[in-house]
């Protein structure tokens, strides 16, 4: 009787069921903002002068640094996929970190941005927007409204990006324990370059227990790759509201 | 698994050039106080730019046909809303 040996349990894994999954939930998000663009768009047209001239307010060079430091974020979380896809982990690791530092850099010129608006009296229901024309009080409603939604997706995003950073960077430590030896050969082959490490020992070492420890550099595996590249996709989409919202808002002057 | 194609880095780095030449170039259309057409161009390449992330940036152009197909739903959905509201306001 012969007895088929159990694989080891293999997780199947649904890389492409996990981009799906996400897109879903992207268009989910293209709706939410959707709908603001579609209040602004009415509003826009109910209120055309109003709009033009509160718009004025926006500091456009603002506005276009920070679409430019967006859309160079979206380019470095493509190469840090690129990378991970060719087993550069360093590159990868370097692009990530370039992709945060950018959004963080975002949320401080979007920081100093609001400081501005707030310091001339420009916040939601402030009094000078109250005796302002409708039109402006409205256009700064869905000026916070739609810039603040999109600067919460920017720091999720940043948290996203910094737990995945964490996961590429971090080399698991491996432990291998061998023995008690039962010759007095020890050849261990788990090496990550394939190097066979070896110990010829004497009679005493057949009795110890031999425990190495050393940084695993094995490769990414694709579960890894796969959660790269959603949280890729979720960045870019943050990108692609920008890159919308940034004419109907500073560029209508 | 079937390995999913990616773009060399040199092609990404063009996508990003094709960008902020276009991110450029609505700046200064805008600038130019076009009134009407301004705002007609400055959608019109928020399109072509949104269009190139989603493109090649987030892979479309390597994904299954059913990704593009789900993309068309979503869009089209959002332009029935669009279009109707519009007709609601216009005609009110």
């Amino acid at each position: 009787m012969s007895v088929q040996a159990a694989s080891p349990a293999t997780h199947h894994k649904d890389h492409t069921g996990a981009r799906i999954g996400m897109w879903l939930f992207l268009f989910t998000e293209i709706l939410l903002f959707g709908g603001l663009f579609l209040l602004y768009s009415v509003y826009r047209s109910t209120f055309p002068e109003d709009f033009h001239y509160a718009a004025t307010h926006l500091d456009t060079l603002v506005g276009t640094a920070n679409t430019l430091i967006l859309l160079t974020s979206s380019l470095t979380v493509v190469l840090a996929i690129a990378a991970l896809r060719r087993n550069n982990r360093k590159l990868c690791t370097i692009m990530l970190s370039v992709t945060i530092l950018a959004g963080l850099l975002f949320m401080v010129n979007k920081y100093f941005e609001w400081h501005h608006k707030f310091d001339i009296g420009l916040y939601p229901n402030s009094k000078e927007l109250l005796r302002r024309a409708p039109g402006e009080n409205l256009f700064y409603g869905l000026y916070f409204a739609m810039t603040g939604i999109h600067a919460l997706h920017v720091i999720i995003g940043l948290g996203v990006l910094s737990v995945m950073l964490w996961i590429v960077a971090h080399k698991p430590k491996k432990t291998i324990t061998v023995g008690p030896l039962q010759s007095d050969r020890l050849s261990l082959v788990e090496d990550q370059r394939g190097a066979v490490w070896t110990h010829e020992g004497e009679g005493e070492i057949a009795e110890a227990v031999v425990t190495l420890v050393y940084k695993s550099n094995e490769e990414i595996n694709d579960d890894t790759w796969s959660k790269l590249e959603n949280s890729g996709l979720y960045w870019h989409l943050v990108d692609v509201i920008w890159i919308f919202l940034f004419p109907l808002l500073y560029l209508i002057t | 698994m079937k390995e999913q194609q990616s773009l060399s880095y040199g092609s990404y780095v063009l996508v990003w050039l094709a960008l902020v030449v276009l991110t450029s170039v609505t700046v200064t259309i805008a600038g130019m106080h076009l009134g009407a057409l301004s705002i007609a161009t400055a959608i019109f390449i928020a399109l072509i730019k949104g269009s190139l992330v989603v493109y090649y940036f987030m892979n479309l152009k390597n994904e299954d046909v059913m990704f593009r197909v789900m993309l068309l739903v979503a869009l089209v959905t959002l332009t029935v809303i669009m279009v109707f509201t519009f007709f609601d306001i216009s005609f009110r």
